[in-house]
């Protein structure tokens, strides 16, 4: 179970996730709909995961995301998902470069509907992961096309997957290959991008995320 | 040509409009006489002329003030300031003019100055000096000051003077309270019934002097036209108008295009995905078949809904815009391109609201023209600001020919989100935008490439954004 601060300004939408957190047993503590309530009630309550939307009131701009990143500083290690409705690279890598970018997570907000895997996501950020969403990724890697291009269509797969934090058996179950599959692509993808190799998932994840970056 | 002729119906109005004139003609001569005698005209040409003697008296005074003060005071440098406000007396003045000139010349007179390329006192200063309206204003506050005024004070004084005097006969005769009244200083008047008979001659004379006032103050307002406006002036304010109504409208359609963003937003994307969330919360329940493939239907259409009113919302004005500006949407614009794009901007703090824009749609609608028709395999794009003047530059290595209006290939590029459905106006439309803004287009597209489409926006500093 997973202590929650909510933090979305359209009420339909707000009380939906309230319902779909509860549905998967996480404890919903405080449900906001201000930047500025979001950072007074994740002070207050100390949660293990603060849930925001980007644009929020008063200025319906970034409020959110600015307000996510100002509570990574004041409680170090806070795991925070971010729920957008637009692909912009530029918000999540304001996400990742708030700390050493784990525990942290950009989600397109039509990710919700897959309630199952926005409940993993959810699970896995809270844990420390650093989940990516999967369009974010597709748009960095098709701005990074040159030195991408020597990756087999399959290989841009896996790293797409990766980026969304997943561990080898979950993308092998994604991709419906074997475990070991996965890892030797996940090699060779390494081995054309010039990275050292390494199993911790969240410094792979980073280690591709800041190449892709440039 | 080819019209038909007109219905055989016609000829019947044509005779009934005269019988309808020659019935109102009557009735219409008195009502005109009376409007003129009565009405607010006369009077409306006593009240400018009025006006204009106090106002040209001030006038004359603040002239003659600042020249005396500034001229003394000029050896310890704040006379200058003083000569200067010398100077440029003839904008407020004019200003107040051409209001006034609404008393008795219905037609507006525009205001011929332009707007200051950028906000400041020195701008504004460096504008009006070099503005020859501003020169012959000065040239109407002295004509004023020393001459007009004290005509129209002649002119409107003596119509008051006999008529008044006449009037005022019998009050003169009760206080004089010797039986008589020196009308006029030419006649004395020594009874009762001849005081009453100069006032009615009085009184009848004094819409009869309302015309040659009203001449007057005509001949006023002619000099005034023709000095505050001049033709060519007028016409340049017209333009300046049209070009204001233009910024305007582009405003407006601006607005607009917010306002359905954040309709779009606010409403049906949210729902959407309360949907899509509430659909996926009933998957979970592993209802049969075949309800269980129904949901897993209606939650795909809802997906592909969401991703479609993302890109749509996304093409109506890109949110990240707003948020953090010119660059940050041009690399988000790069992100898209199906073609790589280099982006090298170094445009330094925020730029004005509506440059932001332009540029992003023109951008836009480059690296849309690229991908659609150069078969480029590089896009680079470049901008700078220098000296309050932003230039953009996209250069792809395609096969060119592309031109302003369309494309080589008579594509037009309209058709895309990235345009935001400015329905096939292209280039084009990327022009008339940026010339909106005082911004020019330009495009180098031999055929065999390489074509460079270079864009030049003026952009006075905004108020920086963080």
């Amino acid at each position: 179970m997973l202590r929650v601060v909510l933090a979305e300004d359209s009420v339909l939408l707000r009380e939906g996730l309230v319902g779909l957190l509860e549905r998967f047993g996480h404890r919903v503590l405080a449900a906001v709909g201000t930047a500025e309530e979001l950072t007074a009630a994740a002070l207050e309550h100390r949660p293990d995961i603060v849930v925001t939307d980007v644009r929020m009131p008063p200025g319906f701009s970034d409020e959110g995301l600015r307000a996510a990143v100002t509570l990574r500083g004041k409680l170090p290690g806070l795991p925070v998902l971010v729920l957008s409705q637009y692909v912009q690279r530029t918000y999540a890598e304001d996400l990742l470069d708030a700390s050493d970018g784990t525990g942290v997570g950009y989600l397109l907000k039509e990710r919700i509907g897959h309630v199952e895997e926005f409940a993993d996501a959810l699970r896995r950020v809270a844990e420390g992961a650093t989940v990516v969403d999967p369009e974010v990724v597709r748009q960095l890697i098709r701005r990074r096309r040159d030195p991408l291009a020597r990756l087999t269509a399959r290989e841009v797969e896996v790293l797409a997957l990766m980026a969304e934090g997943r561990s080898n058996a979950s993308v092998a179950e994604a991709l419906r290959v074997s475990e070991g599959t996965v890892s030797k692509h996940f090699g060779s993808i390494l081995t054309k991008l010039d990275l050292d190799v390494s199993d911790a998932t969240n410094r792979r994840v980073l280690a591709v995320l800041a190449f892709l970056r440039g | 040509m080819l019209s038909p002729s007109p219905p055989p119906s016609s000829p019947e109005p044509r005779t009934a409009l005269p019988r309808a004139t020659r019935q109102a003609l009557p009735r219409a001569v008195p009502r005109a006489l009376s409007r003129r005698l009565l009405g607010g005209r006369p009077w409306r040409a006593a009240l400018y002329l009025l006006t204009s003697v106090p106002l040209g008296v001030a006038t004359l005074v603040a002239l003659l003030l600042l020249a005396v003060v500034g001229s003394a005071l000029t050896v310890l440098v704040i006379g200058v300031p003083l000569l200067l406000t010398l100077v440029l007396a003839g904008i407020p003045l004019a200003a107040l003019e051409r209001r006034r000139l609404r008393l008795i010349d219905p037609a507006p007179l525009l205001d011929p100055h332009r707007e200051p390329p950028e906000p400041g006192l020195a701008s504004w200063l460096r504008t009006r000096l070099q503005e020859r309206c501003t020169w012959r204003e000065l040239a109407y506050a002295l004509l004023f000051a020393f001459v007009l005024w004290p005509l129209e004070a002649l002119a409107v004084g003596s119509v008051l003077l006999v008529c008044g005097g006449l009037i005022g006969t019998p009050v003169m005769m009760a206080a004089g309270g010797d039986g008589e009244a020196r009308v006029l200083k030419l006649w004395l008047a020594d009874s009762w019934p001849e005081a009453f008979a100069v006032l009615l001659a009085g009184v009848v004379l004094l819409p009869l002097l309302t015309w040659p006032l009203g001449v007057v103050a005509r001949g006023r307002a002619v000099l005034t036209r023709a000095l505050l406006a001049p033709p060519d002036s007028a016409l340049d304010s017209r333009i300046a108008e049209l070009d204001r109504s233009r910024t305007r409208l582009v405003d407006a359609f601006e607005a607009e295009r917010r306002r359905i963003e954040r309709d779009l937003h606010d409403g049906a994307q949210q729902r959407l995905v309360a949907l899509s969330m509430t659909l996926g919360l009933a998957r979970l329940e592993r209802p049969a078949e075949p309800l269980g493939g129904l949901l897993d239907r209606a939650h795909e259409e809802a997906s592909v809904a969401l991703v479609e009113i993302r890109e749509l919302i996304h093409g109506i004005h890109p949110h990240i815009l707003t948020d953090r500006g010119l660059e940050a949407a041009v690399e988000d614009l790069a992100d898209r391109s199906p073609v790589p794009v280099e982006v090298l901007l170094a445009v330094p703090g925020r730029l004005p609201q509506a440059v932001e824009t332009a540029v992003y749609f023109a951008v836009s609608e480059a690296l849309t023209n690229v991908a659609k028709h150069s078969g480029a395999s590089r896009v680079t794009v470049t901008g700078v600001t220098v000296r309050h003047s932003l230039s953009v530059e996209v250069e792809d290595d395609g096969r060119g020919g592309a031109r302003l209006g369309g494309t080589a290939d008579g594509g037009r590029s309209g058709s895309g989100t990235a345009d935001g459905g400015r329905g096939g106006t292209g280039l084009q439309g990327v022009a008339d935008r940026l010339s909106v803004l005082g911004g020019t287009l330009l495009l180098s597209s031999p055929p065999g490439g390489p074509t460079v489409f270079r864009l030049e926006v003026p952009c006075p500093p905004a108020d920086s954004r963080t």
